[in-house]
C-alpha cells in the first residue's frame, strides 16, 4: 500500500476519533470543538482572507529574519572554523546560547524593542542564527583534506582555494544549516508573534485564547503544523537530497 | 638530473613517545622521461616520499629538487593523481578537468584543452556528467585528465589504482603507459603491486619497512609492452628482494599484537 494512502487512512481515523469525542460530550464545546467546526473556521478565515493576512505577515517576519540570520549565521561559522581564538571563545558562548529556548528572548525583545515588528524579527534572527553557526563552521571545518591536497597540487591556494573548494565542499553542511535555521526561526516566530499586536499567526493565536476560541486556537495550530511540514518537506529535504546525491555523500537513510 | 632526492629523512612526532621515523637518508636521482616504481610493504613510506617530491609534505632532512629547484611547495611543474580520485563532486566532469587551466588558458583554449585530455583517458562522451555518476575506474580516469591537464613534465600517482578491480586495472595500466609514451612525461608511481611495477617501470625502487630506505635500485630491462612471460621471472627476483622486507614486518606486526 502506498504511504499516501496508509496516511490519508490514518488522518480520517484521526478525525473519526475526535468527533466521537466530541459527540460523547464529556467536555463542552469551547474546550474540544468538533473537527468541522474547526474546518469551518478555517475556511471562514481563508473566505474573509484574516488568515490570509496573517500567514503574509509571518512569513514576512520569517524571510527578513530568516534571511538575516544566515547571513549572520554564515560569517560566524567561517569566523569560528577559521580563528581557533574566536572558536574557543566565541564559540563556547555560541553554543550555550543555542540551547536557549527562542521564548527566552521575548521578554528581552519587547523591553528593547516594544510590541513592534522589529521585536519579531529580533527574536526570528536569534532563532535562526546559532543553528546555522554552527553548521557552518563544521561544515568548513570537515572539508575533506583529500579535496584541498588536489587543489594545492594544481596550484590553488589563499582566496582562491577558500572560494573555489572550500566553500562549495561545504554546501552540504550549509544547506542542513539552513533548513535547520529555518525550522528554529518557524518555531521563534511563533513565540515572537503570541506577545505582539499583529498581524500574525501567532498573535491571531493568542488573541483566539484570550476570547476563547476553541476552534480559532486548534485551526491556528494545524496550519502552523501544515505549512511547517510542507515547507520542510518539499523545499528543504528535497535540496538537502539533491545536494547529498551530486556531492556523493547520499546515505542509506 | 631531472629530479633528486637528496638525503631526505622523515620522522613524524608522536605524543609521548619516540618520533616514527618514516623515512631515513633517501637519495634517488631520476632522469627526465623515466617511469620510476616506488614499491615497498605497507609503512615504508612510499607514499610519504611522493608526498614530499609533490610540496605537500615537508621533509625532516634533506632536500628534493627539481630541475636543480628546490621543491618547498606545490606548484604547476608538478602534477598528482592520488588513490582516491579526489574529483570535486559539485563540479561536473569537464569542469573538474578545467580547474588546474582555469588562471592559465583563455575560454576557448580551455575547452579544446579539456576535449583533448578527455580524449586521452576514452572519457569525450563524459564531460557533462558529474563525478558521482561515473565508476571508480572512469573517475579515477578523470583524474589522470585532470592531472594531464596541469601540463606539467612531472606526473607524480600515489597507488592510483589501489582500489579498482582488476580488470579495470589492466585497462588503465595499459592506458598509462601509452600516455607516458605519448607525452614523455617524467612519473613516479607508488604501488605495492610487484606485478604493477614490472609491467610499467624502466627502474623499480625497492623499500624497506621502517624506517624507509631504499634496499634496491632495480632496472626493468623489457620490451614493451611487456609480456606476461617475461615478466614472470623478473616477478620472483623482486619478490625475493621484497620477501624479506615483507616477513620482518609481518613478524614485528605479530610481535606487536601479540604484546597488546
Amino acid at each position: 500500500m502506498p504511504a499516501v494512502i496508509k496516511r490519508i487512512i490514518f488522518f480520517t481515523i484521526l478525525i473519526l476519533i475526535w468527533q466521537g469525542i466530541f459527540l460523547l460530550g464529556i467536555w463542552p464545546e469551547s474546550m474540544i470543538p468538533s473537527p468541522f467546526t474547526v474546518a469551518e473556521t478555517i475556511i471562514a478565515g481563508f473566505a474573509d482572507m484574516t488568515l490570509v493576512y496573517d500567514i503574509l505577515a509571518s512569513f514576512r517576519h520569517l524571510l527578513i529574519g530568516l534571511a538575516v540570520s544566515l547571513v549572520i549565521g554564515t560569517l560566524l561559522g567561517v569566523l569560528l572554523a577559521k580563528v581557533k581564538l574566536a572558536d574557543e571563545t566565541l564559540g563556547t558562548m555560541i553554543l550555550a546560547l543555542q540551547s536557549v529556548p527562542s521564548i527566552v528572548w521575548v521578554p528581552l525583545a519587547i523591553i528593547w524593542f516594544g510590541f513592534t515588528e522589529a521585536s519579531i524579527i529580533f527574536v526570528v534572527v536569534i532563532g535562526g542564527t546559532f543553528v546555522m553557526t554552527m553548521n557552518m563552521r563544521i561544515g568548513i571545518k570537515n572539508v575533506a583534506p583529500i579535496y584541498l591536497k588536489a587543489a594545492r597540487t594544481m596550484g590553488s591556494k589563499g582566496m582562491d582555494l577558500f572560494f573555489k573548494v572550500v566553500v562549495p565542499a561545504s554546501i552540504p553542511h550549509a544547506v542542513t544549516g539552513v533548513r535547520l535555521a529555518w525550522a528554529f526561526s518557524w518555531r521563534a516566530l511563533m513565540a515572537g508573534e503570541m506577545l505582539s499586536t499583529g498581524p500574525g499567526l501567532g498573535y491571531t493565536l493568542s488573541y483566539a485564547s484570550d476570547f476563547n476560541n476553541m476552534s480559532l486556537v486548534i485551526g491556528i495550530i494545524i496550519i502552523i503544523g501544515v505549512i511547517g511540514s510542507i515547507v520542510d518537506q518539499l523545499i528543504f529535504q528535497r535540496i538537502e537530497n539533491k545536494v547529498l546525491k551530486r556531492w556523493g555523500m547520499e546515505e542509506a537513510a | 638530473m631531472y629530479l633528486s632526492v637528496n638525503n631526505v629523512g622523515k620522522s613524524f612526532p608522536r605524543h609521548g613517545e619516540e618520533p616514527l621515523k618514516a623515512l631515513e637518508t633517501i637519495n634517488l636521482p631520476i632522469n627526465q622521461g623515466e617511469f620510476i616504481s616506488l614499491l615497498g610493504p605497507s609503512g615504508c613510506g612510499k607514499s610519504t616520499l611522493l608526498s614530499i617530491m609533490a610540496g605537500l609534505t615537508e621533509p625532516s632532512s634533506g632536500s628534493v629538487s627539481l630541475e636543480n629547484e628546490r621543491i618547498t611547495e606545490p606548484g604547476p611543474d608538478k602534477s598528482m593523481v592520488f588513490q582516491e580520485p579526489a574529483l570535486f563532486p559539485w563540479m561536473s566532469v569537464k569542469e573538474n578537468v578545467t580547474f588546474p587551466l582555469r588562471k592559465k588558458l583563455r575560454k576557448k583554449e580551455q575547452e579544446s584543452a579539456v576535449a583533448h585530455f578527455l580524449q586521452m583517458v576514452h572519457l569525450s562522451q563524459f564531460a557533462e556528467n558529474y563525478p558521482h555518476e561515473l565508476s571508480g575506474g572512469m573517475q579515477q580516469r578523470v583524474a589522470i585528465a585532470r592531472a594531464l591537464a596541469m601540463d606539467s613534465g612531472l606526473l607524480l600517482m600515489d597507488e592510483p589504482f589501489g582500489a579498482l578491480d582488476e580488470q579495470t586495472r589492466q585497462v588503465l595500466q595499459d592506458e598509462v603507459e601509452k600516455i607516458w609514451q605519448e607525452t614523455k612525461k617524467t612519473i613516479v608511481f607508488v604501488t605495492h603491486s610487484i606485478r604493477e611495477a614490472i609491467k610499467l617501470s624502466d627502474r623499480i625502487i625497492i623499500m624497506s619497512a621502517r624506517p624507509g630506505t631504499i634496499i634496491s635500485d632495480f632496472k626493468v630491462d623489457l620490451e614493451r609492452p611487456r609480456q606476461q612471460k617475461d615478466m614472470a621471472l623478473l616477478e620472483e627476483d623482486v619478490m625475493a628482494i621484497l620477501k624479506k622486507e615483507i616477513e620482518s614486518v609481518m613478524k614485528e606486526e605479530l610481535q606487536h599484537a601479540g604484546s597488546h
